[in-house]
């Protein structure tokens, strides 16, 4: 892999999950150094790292924690550990692999923003990383480094694993905050914003589990040192999920800023069996897909936004010429429609409306302005909903729209999938 | 029958309630515990959570049937739970749903007469590196193909055959 590995260095040290062996390797010295300093010189290291938030909206760490009001008696930091972005699955290796990263990321971001429990709202279908991390956690409070004193210093921390319990929209932050308090996970209006009005009516952060792993390394080696790796308004590494048509599909710690090509054809290895590109969707399901022609974009919030995507949580779908995209897009749409919360019509209504259209196109009785329909459809979501899950679902939506139109209609006009109606079976599988 | 459950969960239960400002925030975390004893969420279950939590049972009730985890009865021993969300279905996995239908006698949604097997149909399970990938009772199996999926079948027959 070329570059240096920060949050991926344990990875190939089973043992590192311990905390003797986590220690040895360089663990936890970031947490000692940053409670030796005061919480605004952390905020202020982080915010010269310019740590965008991995968790989706790429929002910049240390800014977030700023907002915090300082003065407030009780404040909540709350980890996103919900990972359920379809082509997402970074969170659950660095909670199974170095846990004690995440901790003492933890206690560096508590110390920060003035917190004595942390959350973590862990998806539900985890346990095995739900396991890791209570035993993690459990070690490091009998240690000494969580509870009434942490490391000895005058800093109280409680660190709590909380279990989801199967519901994508818990990933979002207000709907996590009314899962954590043990209500259904219905997200709310904004504002107030979490860091104003968060977990248990307190100011809370909500950060993803990358960021905060991250943020161990920023301590260790300095904001400055960490943008270098990066580019200068988004530094850093970050950990690309490549998965689909790829001959090495995987986690792959690169720059930010590295080739969308780089990380497909040096890192995975190119298309399998040599076959075409047709599409790339670069930042998770929400986001829009890319063609062959955008491969020389960076990837980093800025870069893809200048593509007219969005970086999103760095999860990679990459596929073939094989691939049907009206397909790809219905399986999205059922995905949406299933996960919508039922709060606001646009996106109840709207998603279960792309998904019966967009299945009727697929199977060949899709009918004259039906393509037109579903841009219609999309639409009438943008921007109209509580929550972004109703833009989640128009944006890739209205994107394989705008890329391949042509397939759509086509579908139509032949009332049928010109691809079988199906994907095809990986080499050497028979129907 | 009123639910009761060991003193080792009622513990782990008690420990639990205590990590969060109030006791209806445990709300998630006593659904799970109980489930695990009880193997559902059903009216006994709410109930004993109710009380527990000092809340009406309404409260339980909503936050219950609104996530997909908690079993309102009972699932198979073994609960299939595959996913066909995009990187998946690019890898295979709605012809291996295909197969697990075929091996099971069952579609997804339903549960095998003699109560071995429940079949569901899930959403991306964090695991798209390794695509095809699927659960059963919550443990994962990857890299998938039709062969290692009628293993799987076979291997958990045979499992269950020997107690
Ligand atoms: C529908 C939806 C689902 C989301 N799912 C996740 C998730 O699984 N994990 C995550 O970290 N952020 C998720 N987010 C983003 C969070 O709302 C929030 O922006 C993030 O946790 C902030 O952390 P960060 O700033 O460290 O990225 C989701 C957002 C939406 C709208
Ligand atoms: S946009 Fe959809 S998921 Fe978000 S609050 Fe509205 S209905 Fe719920
Ligand atoms: S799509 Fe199946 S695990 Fe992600």
């Amino acid at each position: 892999m070329a570059g240096e590995r920060l949050l991926t260095r344990n990875w190939d040290t089973p043992d590192a999950v311990r905390l003797p062996v986590y220690e040895q390797r360089g663990g936890y010295k970031a947490a000692r150094k940053a409670l030796g300093m005061t919480p605004a010189e952390v905020i202020a290291e982080v915010k010269k790292a310019n740590l965008r938030g991995r968790g989706g909206a790429g929002f910049p760490a240390g800014v977030k924690w700023g907002f915090i009001n300082a003065a407030a008696p009780t404040k909540y930091l709350v980890i996103n550990a919900d990972e359920g972005e379809p082509g997402t699955f970074k969170d659950r290796v660095l909670m199974e692999r170095d846990p004690h990263q995440l901790v003492e990321g933890c206690i560096i971001a508590s110390y920060a923003i003035g917190a004595h429990h942390c959350y973590i709202y862990i998806r539900g279908e985890l346990p095995k990383a739900a396991k890791t991390l209570t035993g993690a956690i459990a070690e490091a409070r009998a240690h000494g480094y969580l509870g009434k004193s942490c490391f000895g210093r005058p800093f109280e921390l409680e660190l709590t694993v909380h279990r989801g319990a199967g519901a994508y929209i818990c990933g979002e932050e207000t709907a996590l905050l009314e899962s954590l308090e043990g209500k259904r996970g219905e997200p709310r209006l904004k504002p107030p914003f979490p860091a104003v009005v968060g977990a248990f009516g307190q100011p809370t952060i909500v950060n993803n589990v990358e960021t905060i792993s991250a943020v161990t390394h920023v301590l260790e080696r300095g904001g400055d040192a960490f943008t270098a790796l990066g580019l200068p308004g988004d530094g850093g590494t970050r950990i690309f999920c490549l998965s689909g048509h790829v001959k090495k599909p995987g986690l792959y710690e690169l720059p930010v800023g590295t080739p969308l090509r780089t990380l497909i054809y040096e890192h995975g290895g190119g298309i399998r069996e040599d076959r075409a590109l047709k599409a790339v969707i670069p930042g998770g399901s929400s986001t829009p897909v890319l063609l062959p022609e955008h491969l020389d974009a960076p990837l980093s919030v800025d870069g893809l936004k200048a593509v007219g995507s969005m970086i999103g949580s760095a999860a990679v779908i990459v596929m073939d010429e094989t691939t049907c995209v009206v397909r790809a897009m219905w399986r999205l749409a059922r995905f949406y429609h299933h996960e919508s919360c039922g709060q606001c019509t646009p996106c109840r209504e709207g998603t279960g409306w792309l998904e019966r259209v967009l299945w009727r196109i697929e199977t060949g009785v899709g009918r004259d302005g039906d393509v037109d329909l579903l841009k219609s459809i999309a639409e009438n979501m943008m921007g109209n909903t509580i929550c972004p899950l109703g833009d989640a679902a128009a944006m890739p939506t209205l994107g394989f729209l705008n890329r391949f139109r042509t397939e759509f209609e086509q579908h139509v006009l032949q009332g049928k999938c010109p691809f079988g109606g199906r994907f095809a079976l990986p080499a050497g599988w028979q129907a | 029958m009123a639910l009761e459950l060991t003193a080792e969960r009622k513990q782990r239960l008690a420990a639990l309630v205590g990590r969060y400002p109030n006791k209806a925030a445990a709300c998630l975390p006593a659904l799970h515990v109980v489930q695990e004893e009880h193997g559902a969420i059903d009216a006994d279950a709410v109930e004993y959570v109710a009380r527990l939590l000092e809340i009406p049972t309404g409260r339980v009730e909503e936050v219950a049937s609104f996530y997909t985890m908690y079993k309102r009865k009972a699932s198979g021993r073994y609960h299939i739970e595959i996913c066909t969300n995009l990187t998946c279905s690019l890898m295979g996995a709605e012809h291996l749903r295909e197969v697990l239908a075929r091996e099971l006698g069952i579609q997804p949604g339903q549960t095998t007469r003699d109560g071995m097997f429940t079949l569901s149909e899930v959403e991306c399970l964090a695991s798209c590196g390794t695509a095809p990938v699927l659960q059963v009772n919550g443990e994962f199996h990857e890299g998938l193909t039709p062969d290692r999926v009628k293993a799987l079948v076979g291997e958990l027959r045979t499992r269950a055959a020997g107690g």
